[in-house]
C-alpha cells in the first residue's frame, strides 16, 4: 500500500525533534487551519504549492470526501478524555455525551452492513453494562453468525476499508476531541469497542492523562513548565510554535523569532534599550515602525491584539495567547496607544 | 490414591517395600519440603497416603490461580502450615472493563480464614482480586509475622489501608502497589512507617499518584538498609531522587520518578554521579515525563541493566537509539511504540541477550495515527535477538511472511503474544488472512506455551494450533475465526490448554458443548460475544457438576443467548457471592 510511506514522508516529524509528538501532531494541524483564517495576500499561492506537496489546508470544519461517519469500519477510536478524566480505572472506556454517540453508533452500523451488502455477519459493539450507560439500549450487541460461504472474498472487500487512503486532514479532527479551543465540525467520536485493544485500564488512563497534559501545554494555557504559543508571520505559508516559559525576557525572545523567520527584523530594537528594562522605549518604538518592515504582535487573553513589549516579561508571557508578526503598516493603528502607555510611564 | 497404595504393597520387591515403610514421617516431610514447584508437590501427594500426609504438613506455600476453584475452609483443613498464598481473582478480561463490576474474588472471607487457621502467615500476594481498607485493616492487625504485601491489578481499596499496613506491620520486608484501581487520596500513608520501622527490602508505589512526604521517605530509605527495590511515583523530582539514590547506593532495582526537571549543571552532575554509586542496579523503570537531555546521566547504569522498563515514557526514536546502544546485556524490555521501527532496529543491534520484549501502544486508540511499529520493527528484532522468547507486541499492521521469518530467526518462543489492533486485519501486503503467521509460530515453536492470536483468521489457524500445539496452555483469541470448528479444534488438540479466552467469535453451542469432557482438565473458559444460548450453558451445567457454568448479563439484552460466559473448574461447589448480574446455573 503506498499510501502509508507517503503519509510517513508527509508528517515528516523529524527524529531530533524534542517536542513530544503529540503536541508536535497538534501544532502542525492547528497551523494548517490558521493559515487559511488569515488573509494573506500570497496565501492562496502558498496553500496551493501546499497542496502540491501534499498538504491538505481546507478550511477547519470542511471534510474531505468520504470523512463521514459510515465511511470504513468505525470500530474503535477516539477515547474521549474530557469524560474520562474523572473516572476510576474500573469504569468503562470514555464515551462522549451519549446522544451523538448514539447516532455515530447506529451510523456506523449502517456504513458496515452497506459495507458488505447484506452479508449477515457483522461486528458487534459490545458496550459493557454500565448502568448508566444510555447507549446500552440504543447500542447494538449482536454476534457474528458462523456458516458463511464465500467468506474470503467477503472479508477481503470489508478489510479494505480500513486501509483506506486517509487524508491527512482527519489528523486535525483528532484534535476537537481534546482541544476546546479549536472546534471542528468532525464527529465528536467514533464508535468504540469495549476492551480493545487489550490495555489494561491502568495503562490507559496513564497514557491519556498525559496526552491531555501534552494538549493544555500546547494550547497555552497554564501547564507543567511550558507554554507553547503560536506565531504566524504575514506572508510566511506556516507557523511556528515557540515555548513562552524557555525565554526570561523580550530581547531572548525576539532573537528566537529572528531565527525563526529570517525576515524578521525586530531584533533591531535590542541593542539599544537600557538593561533590565521590560518595555520598549519610545525611541526603539519609534525606530521599529519607521525603519522595519515587521512588528511584533500579540493577542491576549481578551482577544485584543497588542504590540509586543508593554507590559512586562511576566504579565505578557501570563497574558499572551498567540503571537503575529504584522507588517508595519497594518500595525500602525497601534502605535498611538502603546506610545500613549511609554509617555505616561516615563 | 487407595489403588496407588495397594500395588505398593503388592510389589514384589520387598526391599523397596522395606524402605518405604520404615521411612519416618518426619525426614519424608524435610525431603519433601525442598521441592517448591507446585505441581510438583501435586504429584508427590497423588503416589500414596503417606506422602499425601506428608506434603500436606510440609508445604508452606500455595498458589490459587482461581480463587473460586477453592475455599477457604478446604484449604486451610488440608494445609495447616501455610505461610505465603497466591490468590488470583477475576478473568482476566476484567482487566479491560469486560467483568461487571461487583462481581466478586473478595479478599475478606480468606483472611478471616486466614487468622483462625494461619495466624503466623508472611505472604499474601492477590492479582485481581477486590481488596478493602478494611481487609488491609483486618491484615495488618491480626498478622503479626506479615512480611510481604505484593497487590497487582486489584481494586476497592484506598490510600488508608496503605496506612494501616505501614503503621502495623513492624516485620514488613515488601511493599508492592501495581496498577491497582484504588482512590489515591494522599501520600501520607509513607509517613506511617514507625521510626523503628526498618525492615523494608522492596517498596514500590510507582502507580500511585498522590505526592509522599519526601523527608518521610529519605529517612525510611536511610534506615533501612537491606533496601533493594525502591520503585516510586511521578511525585519525585529529580533532585529528590538524587537524595534517594545518595542513601541506598545497594539498591538493585530503581524505578524513578518524574524525569522531567529543570536541572542546571550541578545538580545534573549530581544526579549523575549518584547514579554512578549505585552499582547494583539491574532493573530500571519510571522515567515518566523523561526528558531525553537528562538520559546520559543513567548511562553507565545502564552497562549492568538486564530489564528497562521505558512503557510510560514516550521516547522518540533517536533519543531511545542513544540509550539502547548503552544496555548490552539487556534481558527484558519494554517501550512504547513511540520509538517507532527505528527504535526496535537498534534494540536488534545492540541487545543480543534480550529474552523478553514488550511493545505497548502510546496512542492506541487513534485509528489515523500513522507511527508506532510495523512488521518491520520486530523483524529486526528477530535478527538481532535470537534468544527472544517472551514478546507482546501491538502494532497496526502484520504480514504473514514477517512473522514466518520472525519465528525461523527465534524458534523458542514460549509466549507469542501479537496484536494487531484493528480487529480482522488481514495481511496488509497480500489481503490475505492471517492464518500463516500463526501456523507458522506454532509449528516452529514447539515450547510455546501462550498464544494470543489477531487479525483476520479462519479456522485454519485454530486447525493449525490443534495440530501442532502440542505445549500450549494459554490461548486469548477476538474477532477470529468463522465456524465451531475453529473453537473445536483446539479444545480436541491442545492437550495442556488451561486457560481459554475467547471474544467477538462466531463460535456457538456446538463449540461449547464440544469441550464437554475438556474443561475439568483446564482453569477456566471466558466467552463473550460469541454465539452461545443459555441453554446451551444450561445443558453443560447440568451435565458436569464439578464446574462452575456462569453467565454475566447485560441489561436488555435478549435472554436467550449468554453475552459473557464463564466457566471453570471447582471443588468448593457454586459460590454464593456473586451479584444479580451474575447467574450460575
Amino acid at each position: 500500500m503506498s499510501t502509508t510511506p507517503l503519509e510517513h514522508d508527509y508528517i515528516g516529524l523529524s527524529e531530533s525533534s524534542s517536542v513530544p509528538r503529540s503536541s508536535d501532531k497538534l501544532s502542525y494541524s492547528s497551523s494548517s487551519s490558521s493559515c487559511t483564517e488569515e488573509n494573506y495576500t500570497s496565501s492562496n499561492k502558498a496553500c496551493l504549492n501546499f497542496k502540491e506537496t501534499e498538504l491538505r489546508l481546507g478550511l477547519p470544519g470542511s471534510q474531505s470526501p468520504g470523512r463521514k461517519p459510515s465511511h470504513g469500519l468505525s470500530l474503535f477510536g477516539k477515547d474521549i478524555e474530557n469524560n474520562n478524566s474523572n473516572s476510576n480505572s474500573n469504569n468503562t472506556n470514555g464515551y462522549a455525551a451519549p446522544s451523538p454517540l448514539k447516532s455515530l453508533v447506529s451510523g456506523a452500523k449502517r456504513g458496515f452492513s452497506d459495507a458488505l451488502d447484506g452479508v449477515s455477519r457483522n461486528w458487534g459493539l459490545s458496550i459493557n453494562g454500565k448502568p448508566d450507560a444510555e447507549l446500552g439500549k440504543g447500542a447494538v450487541l449482536y454476534s457474528p453468525r458462523g456458516g458463511l460461504d464465500d467468506k474470503c472474498k467477503i472479508m477481503k472487500e470489508v478489510d479494505v476499508l480500513p486501509l483506506s487512503p486517509k487524508p491527512v486532514q482527519e489528523k486535525k479532527n483528532q484534535v476537537p476531541a481534546l482541544n476546546e479551543n479549536e472546534p471542528t465540525s468532525a464527529p465528536a467520536a467514533k464508535a468504540q469497542v469495549v476492551g480493545w485493544p487489550p490495555i489494561r485500564s491502568f495503562r490507559k488512563n496513564t497514557m491519556a492523562s498525559n496526552l491531555v497534559k501534552n494538549n493544555d501545554a500546547a494550547e497555552g494555557k497554564s501547564g507543567s513548565g511550558c507554554l507553547y504559543v503560536k506565531v504566524s508571520m504575514d506572508g510566511a505559508p506556516y507557523l511556528r510554535k515557540v515555548d513562552l516559559k524557555i525565554y526570561s525576557n523580550y530581547m531572548e525572545l525576539s532573537s528566537a523569532l529572528e531565527k525563526m523567520f529570517s525576515c524578521f527584523t525586530i531584533g533591531q530594537c535590542d541593542s539599544h534599550g537600557l538593561p533590565g528594562q521590560d518595555g520598549l522605549s519610545e525611541s526603539r518604538l519609534m525606530d521599529l515602525l519607521h525603519g522595519s518592515e515587521y512588528v511584533l504582535t500579540y493577542e491576549d487573553k481578551d482577544g485584543d491584539w497588542m504590540l509586543v513589549g508593554d507590559v512586562p516579561w511576566d504579565m505578557f508571557t501570563e497574558t499572551c495567547r498567540r503571537l503575529r508578526i504584522m507588517k508595519g503598516s497594518e500595525a500602525i493603528g497601534l502605535a498611538p496607544r502603546a506610545m500613549e502607555k511609554c509617555k505616561n510611564r516615563t | 490414591m487407595e489403588s496407588e497404595s495397594k500395588r505398593k504393597k503388592e510389589s514384589p520387591n520387598t526391599a523397596e517395600l522395606a524402605v518405604t515403610a520404615s521411612f519416618p514421617d518426619e525426614v519424608l516431610e524435610i525431603v519433601l519440603s525442598l521441592l517448591t514447584s507446585h505441581r510438583d508437590r501435586s504429584s508427590v501427594s497423588l503416589v500414596c497416603k503417606d506422602w499425601y500426609r506428608a506434603e500436606r504438613w510440609s508445604r508452606t506455600q500455595v498458589f490459587i490461580g482461581n480463587c473460586y476453584s477453592v475455599s477457604p475452609e478446604i484449604l486451610t483443613r488440608r494445609f495447616p502450615n501455610i505461610r505465603s498464598v497466591t490468590l488470583k481473582g477475576k478473568p482476566r478480561f476484567s482487566d479491560f472493563n469486560l467483568v461487571p463490576p461487583n462481581w466478586g474474588a473478595d479478599i475478606h472471607a480468606w483472611l478471616v480464614a486466614f487468622a483462625a487457621k494461619y495466624p503466623f502467615l508472611e505472604e499474601l500476594r492477590l492479582k485481581r482480586m477486590a481488596v478493602s481498607d478494611e481487609s488491609l485493616e483486618f491484615l495488618a492487625s491480626n498478622f503479626p509475622n506479615f512480611k510481604l504485601l505484593s497487590l497487582l491489578s486489584c481494586d476497592g481499596f484506598s490510600t488508608d489501608g496503605l496506612a494501616a499496613i505501614a503503621t502495623h506491620c513492624k516485620n514488613l520486608t515488601e511493599l508492592d502497589i501495581q496498577e491497582n484501581g484504588i482512590e489515591d487520596s494522599s501520600g501520607s500513608w509513607l509517613s506511617c512507617f514507625p521510626e523503628s520501622f526498618t525492615s523494608l527490602e522492596v517498596l514500590n508505589f510507582a502507580n500511585l499518584t498522590s505526592e509522599v512526604n519526601t523527608d518521610a521517605l529519605e529517612r525510611l530509605v536511610s534506615r533501612c538498609k537491606s533496601l533493594k527495590v525502591l520503585k516510586v511515583n511521578k511525585s519525585i523530582s529529580l533532585e529528590q531522587l538524587q537524595r534517594l539514590l545518595v542513601r541506598a547506593p545497594q539498591l538493585e532495582e530503581l524505578g524513578t520518578g518524574s524525569f522531567l526537571q529543570d536541572l542546571t549543571a550541578r545538580p545534573y552532575a549530581d544526579l549523575e554521579s549518584a547514579f554512578n554509586n549505585c552499582k547494583n542496579i539491574h532493573t530500571l523503570s519510571g522515567l515518566w515525563e523523561a526528558v531525553p537531555l537528562y538520559l546520559p546521566a543513567l548511562y553507565n547504569s545502564c552497562a549492568n541493566l538486564t530489564f528497562l522498563n521505558l512503557s510510560y515514557t514516550a521516547l522518540q526514536s533517536g533519543e531511545f537509539a542513544k540509550l539502547v546502544v548503552h544496555c548490552p546485556r539487556l534481558r527484558r524490555l519494554w517501550i512504547l511504540d513511540t520509538v517507532e521501527d527505528k527504535g526496535l532496529e537498534a534494540v536488534g543491534s545492540n541487545c543480543p541477550l534480550l529474552e523478553e520484549l514488550r511493545v505497548f501502544p502510546a496512542d492506541p486508540f487513534d485509528e489515523e495515527i500513522i507511527h508506532g511499529v510495523t512488521e518491520e520493527g520486530f523483524v529486526a528484532v528477530s535478527f538481532g535477538c535470537r534468544r527472544l522468547h517472551y514478546v507482546l507486541y501491538f502494532c497496526r499492521q502484520m504480514t504473514n511472511a514477517a512473522v514466518a521469518t520472525i519465528v525461523q530467526n527465534c524458534p523458542n518462543f514460549t509466549h507469542f503474544r501479537l496484536c494487531i489492533m484493528t480487529p480482522g486485519l488481514p495481511d496488509y501486503l497480500t489481503n490475505e488472512p492471517m492464518d500463516e503467521a500463526f501456523g507458522a509460530v506454532v509449528k516452529t515453536c514447539s515450547k510455546l506455551q501462550r498464544l494470543s492470536v489477531s487479525g483476520l483468521l479462519t479456522d485454519l489457524t485454530f486447525e493449525y494450533i490443534g495440530k501442532y500445539a502440542k505445549n500450549l496452555e494459554t490461548l486469548s483469541v477476538a474477532f477470529a475465526g468463522r465456524s465451531d470448528r475453529g473453537m473445536q479444534c483446539v479444545l480436541e488438540g491442545c492437550p495442556k490448554l488451561r486457560k481459554l479466552e475467547i471474544r467477538d467469535c462466531p463460535f456457538g453451542n456446538e463449540a461449547l458443548l464440544s469441550g464437554l469432557e475438556k474443561y475439568e482438565s483446564m482453569r477456566s473458559l471466558w466467552m463473550s460475544a460469541c454465539n452461545v444460548t443459555m441453554n446451551a450453558c444450561r445443558r453443560l451445567a447440568k451435565q458436569m457438576p464439578r464446574l462452575n457454568v456462569e453467565v454475566m448479563k447485560e441489561d436488555g439484552s435478549d435472554d436467550s443467548q449468554a453475552d459473557k460466559v464463564y466457566i471453570y473448574r471447582t471443588v468448593a461447589g457454586p459460590r454464593r457471592d456473586a451479584p444479580p448480574s451474575v447467574l450460575t446455573l
